[in-house]
């Protein structure tokens, strides 16, 4: 989240797509309920009506996949809304903050160009492949810049001709929405662009999980720019993570292509650290023509992040003439894809011998669970620490398979609760909060680093007693010198960082971390979080609001990365005299008398623009290398702008162009079969209730919560229900080109019709929390889900796939 | 001293049934063996172990549908049916003005059931033994379980994500809750009302509701019954004080019998 939960209750809207806090995030309605008392309105868009959707004010439900249409014609309507009334949105913001006035190359293609059909320009169909070359910036080392946004390559003009296909008329076919309905929410959201209103976006798997997922956010991201709703109180983007620590367990490196702190992983052809710095490091660009000359970009400091991961991993091994040990790190092979849905895929063909699963449960838990389950039987060895035997642990054990059959050795490392051990938990809003133990974990059971320091020390043996073992020195060369004891108090000294010469804890990654082996950190986005001995700043649980007019930063409660700022952007906040926006909501004030900032903690340091030295007048943004909110974006691999496709499996062709699904979708050869709508005709999605958690290991063996949702169940409409003669409590069939399913039958009104194009729509919302294992047994709702994925993140495509029910 | 009382919100309700779970762990509730009968709420009624079930109603249609929730689960009437019923003691008012339960006083008679306006009180009977145990909430007053002499919220309050439930003084919730109602009629719920304020001697639970009582499946104009009153005024004291308990007590199951007898035929007409 750019924000945080707290500060949910200074929005003056807020937009809810793709996630349904109410039943899969419950405390956090207690802010947007404070909002919503304060005069808030909540806008809820779904193809379901949910619980959110039953406190909302305006309540769009649209076809489920549909979100780049309903928000690309909001985008349309508030450019169109901006060049008749730029009065009533904050142009010095638009102008100076985003890139709306950087001109792109003008050998670009948008997809509506002649002979695009569909694909921006770069694309190569034979490998389903972007060249981004001619998304870049006219100039690329100081871009031009149109402030009367008027050239037709400055990025606000590219927005509008993009967009401008995204009428009304159009958005309505595709989604299957109301025109009047569309019309009174973007007339409504778009009231969030004045100076001194807020509006936020929550969003959660509903958004991501799509083949074009990334893209959905995107738009997210251009809207709110455009709306001036980042960095501000009550604004941002805000991500609603399922799980309470899954915030920290992605800064930690959970996800594949990423070292901790978001540090991209070294690859094959990375030889050696100048190489790898070289392809990893963005120096800050600066545009001509703003009132801003500064870019300060936080990837310019790559080196000293990475150097200090090294003398954290490796110690005294790490050298200025080894590269610090860049040598011993693993490298992926360039191109190749190792997220979830490739994993599974390798294990089937053999790649993967072995697999070591902490709290997951892949058999359950990912898409297509039978080609899962089938998958992991080619493993030589699985290792499961968990608090329950799951679907994955009993994989070889579930219904319908001999176990004899099965020559997997499946091995259970019981593991403790988060009440059965010490340290930090981070939540949705990069709040690192320091925990303490309350009871001793069950029997066996011991928290993981307890478990993971046994194993490393017996590797270091074998290791070290194994000369002829392949990149050993990766294992001994390590510094890990815990012995018996490891703690969570150490770690995070480890993670914080030290200056090696002074033998003190490093004070933060500015002023402390350096690129020449003299400092240490195992995670730069925690250093500042440890400053010195004793003073764990995760710790602290100060809960008076001491920012200015109590906008409720909490400064002083828990510690969040980076830096402990609560609101990220929250430059953005500020005009160029470095006055707030929204005097009533101040994130950032500049005390002139003092020289200095109050509030939150200023992103990338200086003066207000105005003030500052000619040279020194700082971007509003150091997570870009331009300095500004990126609507025009360069990065992503499927397109600088967010653009209509249909899902995978879709009972309709795509409205928008010839291109019926995104081209550079991830999709997986593996038992993935697909399926067409005369066998298939509705659109299954998939989705958690508040009483259970995930695939339900934590929920379905617990006898109250399994006493609230017994069994697997899944909701139809009525309209529908009526049609195909299911009555409520009936047991039901749902089958998809992947398996089937039986559940109990949930018949509703808040799933309906809807009517796209002439053809009717019926969605059938899928739970996902069973399985075989546990208190409450149920078929798993993933086994319905294809192995495909997002373009970028490789998110498998659960909210959106074909499927049939019959009675049973 | 002020008498407490339970203010719940249903218009700030999301139905998370955190009040749910949190009071079977705090009373030490079993859970009870539940089947999905195509709705989402569990478990089928209240019982002895489920002193507190959330109601989930869907009205109108797509363009104006509505998904209310509410909270069902005893009242703690200042004229409670189920204390001027109750022969044995075991039932009584606390001094904060919620309706205790001594559980061992409990006789198994059923009355505290039958005449409860709003059809709280369940009595398990156990098949072998013939002999019934009722259970109810009691605001978290129970012996070895209270939390309110402990100056503590109940604890389905005390869960409460959203703020949909509160504790406090009666008279400062009745306040909080006017006000709101008042909110919520501006914002055009023009039926908005606070439940529970004037009712049965006032109850020590009040409903903020954005619509009419029965569109939530509450009863609109709950009524301690006659023969309750005139248990509890007359009978009672007069049958304890002479030799004519057993006449009394006669002269009690007639009554229920026919009240029964009456209700039976009143579902009957309502085709339920």
């Amino acid at each position: 989240m750019t924000n945080h939960f707290i500060d949910f209750r200074n929005a003056d809207y807020i937009l809810i797509i793709g996630s349904n806090p109410a039943e899969n995030h419950p405390i956090s309605f207690k802010w947007i309920t404070e909002a919503v008392t304060r005069g808030a309105k909540v806008i809820n868009v779904d193809p379901r009506f949910t619980r959110t959707s039953s406190k909302a004010h305006f309540y769009a439900r649209i076809r489920s996949g549909t979100d780049i249409a309903f928000i690309g014609g909001m985008i349309y309507w508030v450019i169109q809304d901006i060049e008749a009334h730029p009065e009533n949105y904050n142009m010095d913001y638009i102008k100076n903050y985003t890139n709306a006035a950087f001109i792109v190359n003008n050998s670009v293609k948008l997809p509506n160009d002649i002979g695009q059909d569909g694909v921006f320009s770069g694309f190569d169909s034979t490998t389903n492949q972007y060249d981004k070359a001619t998304w870049q910036y006219g100039n690329t080392a100081t871009p031009e810049t149109d402030t009367t946004l008027q050239d037709p390559y400055c990025v606000f003009q590219l927005l509008k001709k993009h967009f401008s296909r995204y009428t009304l008329d159009k958005v309505s076919q595709i989604t299957g929405c109301p025109k009047d309905r569309i019309e009174a929410i973007y007339g409504e959201f778009a009231k969030s662009g004045a100076k001194g209103k807020a509006g936020t976006i929550l969003y959660a798997m509903g958004a991501t999980q799509h083949t074009y997922g990334s893209q959905n956010i995107r738009a997210y991201a251009i809207l709110q720019s455009l709306l001036s709703n980042m960095g501000i109180a009550g604004g941002g983007i805000n991500a609603l993570r399922g799980t309470s620590n899954v915030q920290g367990s992605t800064d930690q490196a959970l996800l594949w292509e990423f070292l901790p702190g978001y540090i991209i992983v070294p690859v094959d052809t990375d030889t050696d650290l100048g190489t790898f710095m070289k392809r990893a490091k963005e120096t800050p660009i600066t545009p001509k023509g703003l009132v801003w000359d500064k870019a300060v970009h936080w990837k310019n400091n790559y080196d000293k992040y990475i150097v200090s991961l090294l003398k954290a991993w490796y110690g005294e091994n790490a050298t200025k003439d080894n590269s610090f040990g860049f040598h011993y790190l693993p490298k992926a092979k360039t191109g190749a894809n190792y997220s979830h849905i490739a994993m599974i895929d390798a294990i089937s063909r053999g790649t993967i011998e072995g697999v070591w699963i902490w709290g997951q449960n892949p058999a359950a838990g990912g898409p297509n669970s039978n080609g899962a389950r089938t998958a992991l039987a080619n493993l030589k060895w699985l290792v499961m620490t968990d608090l329950w035997l799951n679907e994955t642990a009993e994989f070889w054990r579930r219904p319908g398979v001999n176990p004899a059959d099965i020559q997997t050795e499946v091995i259970i490392l019981p593991a403790a609760g988060s009440y059965e051990k010490e340290g930090s938990i981070s939540n949705s809003g990069r709040w690192v909060q320091w925990r303490y133990k309350a009871v001793d974990p069950p029997g066996e059971a011991m928290p993981d680093l307890e478990a993971i320091n046994m194993v490393m020390e017996k590797l270091k043996e074998l290791y070290e007693a194994d000369t002829s073992a392949p990149n050993r020195e990766a294992i001994t060369k390590l510094a890990w010198d815990y012995g018996g004891e490891i703690t969570s108090d150490k770690v995070a000294k480890e993670m914080n960082g030290y200056d090696l010469t002074a033998k003190k804890l490093a004070t933060d990654f500015v002023s402390t971390l350096k690129n020449d082996g003299t400092t240490s950190s195992g995670n730069w986005l925690h250093c500042g979080q440890y400053p010195e001995e004793g003073k764990n700043l995760a710790q602290r649980r100060d809960p008076v609001d001491v920012s200015p007019n109590k906008v409720g930063l909490h400064s002083n409660w828990a510690w969040s990365w980076p830096f402990n700022r609560r609101i990220i952007y929250s430059r953005a906040s500020v005009d160029f005299d470095g006055k707030p926006w929204d005097s009533k909501r101040p994130v950032l004030l500049w005390d002139a008398a003092n020289k200095k900032w109050l509030g939150d903690i200023v992103d990338g340091g200086g003066e207000p623009i105005n003030l500052a030295p000619a040279g020194d007048k700082r971007g509003a943004l150091i997570m870009t290398n331009e300095g500004v909110l990126k609507m025009w974006g360069r990065a992503l691999v499927d397109g600088p702008l967010p653009e209509v496709y249909e899902p995978w499996e879709s009972p309709v062709t795509n409205l928008m162009s010839g291109q019926q699904i995104n081209p550079v979708s991830y999709i997986s050869t593996y038992m993935n079969e697909r399926g067409t709508v005369d066998k298939y005709p509705y659109v299954g999605t998939t989705y958690r209730c508040t009483d259970h958690w995930q695939t339900g290991i934590m929920t379905r063996n617990l006898p109250w919560l399994v006493e609230l949702s017994p069994n697997m169940y899944v909701e139809i409409g009525e309209d529908l229900a009526s049609n195909l003669g299911i009555k409520k409590g009936d047991k039901v069939k749902v089958s998809s080109a992947r398996g089937d399913i039986e559940a109990v039958a949930v018949v509703t009104r808040r799933f309906q019709k809807i009517q796209v194009n002439g053809t009717t729509i019926h969605h059938i919302g899928i739970l996902w929390h069973w399985g075989y294992s546990g208190l409450s047994k149920g078929d798993s709702g993933n086994i319905l889900t294809p192995n495909v994925g997002d373009a970028n993140t490789a998110i498998p495509e659960s909210k959106t796939f074909l499927c049939n029910v019959t009675k049973v | 001293m002020a008498d407490k009382a339970i203010l719940f919100d249903a218009t700030k309700c999301t139905a998370c049934r955190g009040c749910q779970v949190a009071c079977k762990s705090w009373n030490e509730r079993q859970a009870v063996d539940t089947k999905c009968d195509g709705t989402l709420e569990n478990p089928p009624d209240l019982s002895n172990q489920t002193w507190l079930k959330m109601e989930f109603r869907e009205e109108g249609n797509n363009g104006d549908l509505r998904w209310l929730f509410t909270r069902r689960s005893c009242m703690h009437c200042t004229e409670a049916a189920c204390v001027k019923v109750c022969p044995t003691g075991a039932l009584f008012y606390h001094p904060d003005g919620f309706v205790s339960y001594a559980k061992e006083k409990c006789s198994g008679c059923g009355y505290c059931s039958q005449f409860c306006p709003f059809n709280v009180p369940r009595l398990d009977t156990n098949r072998v033994t013939g002999k019934g145990t009722m259970d109810k909430c009691t605001a978290c007053t129970t012996g070895g379980f209270n939390r309110i002499d402990n100056g503590l919220p109940p604890a389905c309050v005390k869960t409460c994500p959203t703020g949909a439930l509160t504790y406090g003084d009666r008279d400062e919730l009745i306040t909080t809750g006017r006000a709101r109602v008042q909110q919520l009629m501006v914002q055009g719920h023009t039926n908005a009302n606070l439940y529970g304020e004037n009712v049965v001697g006032g109850t020590h639970v009040l409903y903020v509701l954005e619509d009419s009582p029965s569109v939530y499946g509450l009863v609109e104009n709950p009524e301690v019954p006659v023969v309750a009153t005139a248990w509890q005024d007359i009978v009672k004291p007069a049958g304890y004080a002479v030799a004519g308990l057993v006449a009394a007590g006669l002269l009690l199951n007639v009554m229920v019998a026919r009240i029964n007898l009456l209700r039976k035929a009143k579902k009957e007409k309502e085709g339920k």
